[in-house]
């Protein structure tokens, strides 16, 4: 409940930011109408949250609910209602393992904020954000529609290409942050703390020291979460609108959320990996801040103040998102494939050795 | 020439009968969103490659043609706003001459340079919007965006000259609906002084993109050869490297007198297309700011022809002469003597031509249009063929044909 609580509202400001932001790329006002009336009697406020378009991720909202549910005839039913539920469930159970924040305890250790501390964190993450694929796939395939047949099987193929090199991409900050002899660990919370330690290395930001690692995760981020310009399951030039072709009203919004949340567990882990998860600056640790704002003895405070920059930057991150999706045009089919298998891969492994031998090197 | 013209639907049949061949039959459009209009392609997929590629027209048929055999030639002006309906004043422009032709009349000079800057105005606008689904069509839509922007602004110019943004019906047989209006010109000028910046701002989202080139270079080629067999004009025929500009081979409405370049493409691919389009919006700019610094002064319709341009409102109220001079012209139509005339003039999308053949009389006897978007469309069967799937839609978009002019 807690992860639907916070996941549907951000994913929500995710869906009103991007027709903002998309607005002011383009140069228009963007949504900017939606008020109910006797909000518009707030002074400063209600026109402000008006300009915004707040109001109108609520009319969504409502909309996507009070519309009618249409099934269309030819579609597989079962499969078809099955899809879009698929979809919510990796989409909002990789949140539980994201670490969001973290609090200094009474013993004066960083305690990460999480719901489910597994050991295996960015394993487990992967392994559950890798099953939205089959929601695709099975929309596409239910759908019984030939477009949505073709996007089906774009989407398919090309989260299965760029999950290798995503995963490659990840093994030289794990292979840093897990000395030979200690127990291994793969917890997304581990590699913040070692992004916090004192000294020029320990303090440096993993994207500082591991910049192609940082970059292949991101393209692949793109690609895995189907944003621009890896679209191909949508790519609404060509197949019209993808795998969701078929779908509308509540349905095709759950498919709607399951990308945002995508974004914004992906976000999230790119951020934690190699952007210093909460700490606000490169070299400038939490624990360094808290003690700076004499609020060491508040953890409470110490919590919020670390959501308040994991969510900043993610909300960063987003914004980088949707900022690429506005800009660029889209690749073709081939050639995201050409692009993660002859291109991505070898440079991941590439990338891989080179670290392999720069850690041997430096831990001799 | 064979265009291999079958069937839709049959050939569905049968591919659907013949389970042997594993091949994905696909059905895009006429309710697509990157077919720009109606137009269908019957395709025949092998995994994402297109092995065949039928366009299916007539989803838009209006009879243009045989309406035209109903009305008087002034009542068919209406009719060319929607042909190319992204450039109906060059439409106009080009329908109007082909009748003076016909009737012999030679219009003064200021109508002509009239027509020759609603002529490229209408160019700039038609290309921003090719250029605008084009980017759609490969995703980028911010562009899409930018170009309407333009073409906004070029609205407010249209609907200070004619009264509507979109179908202008702005000629007359032997002249103009009314003269431009004070100032306008130089608020066309300061049009084209704040649209070119923001053109060259538009075309560096696309240009140098290395996603936009992997999608549309060598994608789509149209050799030079293929391009005059099949009958291309326009920029499409520019682009594949044939230099043919019916501004500069037939000058018609004064071109002669206007110095441009033709932007000419090498290889025909895609790219070149677009890089040909938005090269013509600047040499359109070029005769526009020509034709208003030397803007001529004098009537602006043909004042020797009673019987074919109707007189001024005030004097129709007040005298006699003009009275019935005017009553004559909405009855019966401009008068035409008997005799045929084939007129091509150089549209946004190519080569619009009107054969119009007169018994005399103020009616067509028969009016054939030769759209630029049909011949142009005739090349997709050769062109489609082993490009995948969503080519096709860079090459629709850049093609860039209106389904309004080519179904007629």
């Amino acid at each position: 409940m807690a992860v639907i609580g916070v996941m549907f509202p951000l994913a929500g400001a995710c869906s009103m930011a991007e027709r903002k932001i998309s607005a002011w790329i383009q140069g228009r006002p963007g949504p900017n109408r939606a008020i109910p009336f006797w909000f518009s009697w707030v002074p400063v406020l209600g026109p402000i949250l008006q300009k915004l378009g707040a109001f109108h991720l609520l009319a969504d909202g409502l909309k996507f609910l009070f519309k009618e549910d249409v099934v269309p005839g030819h579609v597989n039913k079962k499969y078809f209602i099955a899809a879009p539920i698929l979809a919510m469930i990796p989409a909002l159970s990789t949140v539980t393992f994201v670490p969001f924040g973290a609090y200094i305890d009474l013993g004066g250790n960083l305690t990460p904020l999480i719901l489910a501390n597994v050991d295996v964190g960015l394993l487990a993450v992967f392994a559950v954000s890798s099953l939205g694929v089959y929601s695709v796939v099975l929309a596409g395939w239910a759908s019984n529609s030939k477009y949505s047949f073709l996007g089906g099987i774009r989407a398919s193929a090309q989260l299965i290409s760029y999950e290798l090199s995503m995963t490659l991409a990840v093994v030289p900050v794990l292979l840093w942050i897990n000395a030979p002899g200690t127990a291994g660990t793969m917890s997304l919370s581990k590699a913040v703390e070692f992004q916090s330690q004192p000294g020029f290395w320990g303090g440096a930001w993993f994207a500082f020291t591991m910049p192609i690692s940082a970059l292949i995760f991101l393209i692949c981020l793109f690609a895995e979460t189907n944003r621009q310009p890896f679209d191909m399951a949508e790519s609404e030039a060509d197949l019209v609108g993808g795998f969701h072709t078929e779908y509308g009203a509540f349905k095709w919004s759950l498919f709607f959320v399951a990308e945002y949340c995508h974004m914004i567990v992906g976000s999230a882990v790119f951020i934690l990996l190699f952007f210093g998860g909460w700490n606000p600056l490169p070299w400038l640790p939490l624990s360094s801040v808290a003690a700076l704002l004499h609020i060491t003895e508040l953890p409470l405070l110490v919590g919020l103040l670390s959501i308040g920059i994991f969510l900043g930057k993610i909300l960063a991150m987003l914004f980088l998102f949707m900022w690429v999706r506005w800009t660029v045009p889209r690749f073709r089919y081939d050639q995201v494939m050409k692009l993660g298998w002859q291109k991505l891969l070898p440079l991941a492994i590439l990338n891989l050795l080179v670290t392999i031998i720069a850690i041997a090197v430096i831990q001799h | 020439m064979a265009t291999d013209m079958t069937f839709p639907d049959a050939a569905a049949r049968t591919a659907a009968q013949n389970h042997d061949q594993e091949k994905m039959h696909l059905s895009m459009g006429p309710s697509h969103p990157s077919t720009h209009g109606v137009l269908r392609l019957q395709l025949e997929l092998d995994g994402e490659i297109i092995t065949k590629a039928d366009p299916v027209l007539g989803y838009l048929h209006r009879g243009d043609e045989k309406i035209a055999e109903n009305m008087t030639y002034n009542q068919f002006v209406p009719y060319t706003d929607r042909l190319d309906y992204l450039a109906p004043l060059a439409n106009n422009a080009a329908y109007a001459i082909a009748v003076e032709r016909l009737a012999k009349l030679e219009v003064p000079e200021r109508c002509q340079a009239i027509r020759v800057i609603t002529s490229e105005l209408a160019r700039i606008s038609a290309h921003l919007m090719g250029l605008g689904a084009y980017g759609i069509d490969v995703g980028a839509w911010t562009v899409f965006l930018y170009s309407f922007t333009e073409r906004e602004k070029l609205y407010k110019l249209f609907e200070e000259l004619t009264g509507a943004r979109f179908t202008t019906s702005y000629s007359r047989i032997g002249g103009l609906a009314r003269d431009v209006p004070e100032g306008w010109t130089d608020r066309v000028l300061a049009f084209c002084d704040q649209f070119l910046p923001i053109l060259e701002e538009t075309l560096t989202l696309l240009t140098r993109n290395k996603i936009f080139m992997d999608r549309t270079m060598g994608v789509g080629i149209i050799s030079k050869e293929d391009a005059i067999a099949y009958g291309l004009t326009g920029p499409n025929a520019r682009g594949s490297g044939v230099a043919i500009d019916l501004r500069k081979d037939k000058p018609y409405s004064g071109y002669d007198k206007y110095e441009f370049d033709i932007p000419v493409g090498t290889t025909g691919d895609c790219y070149d297309r677009y890089m040909v389009r938005g090269e013509e919006m600047r040499q359109s700019v070029r005769i526009v700011r020509q034709a208003i610094a030397k803007f001529p002064s004098g009537p602006w319709y043909a004042t020797d022809a009673k019987k074919i341009f109707a007189p001024q409102k005030g004097k129709v109220l007040s005298s006699m002469e003009e009275l019935i001079q005017n009553f004559m012209l909405v009855t019966e139509g401009p008068q035409m003597p008997a005799g045929e005339v084939y007129f091509e003039a150089e549209n946004p999308k190519g080569a619009l031509g009107f054969y119009i053949v007169s018994k005399g009389g103020g009616v067509p006897y028969r009016l054939k249009i030769r759209a630029p978007s049909f011949c142009n469309l005739s090349v997709i069967p050769k062109v489609c063929v082993g490009e995948m799937m969503a080519d096709v839609v860079s090459i629709l978009g850049s093609l860039d044909f209106v389904m309004g002019e080519c179904d007629r």
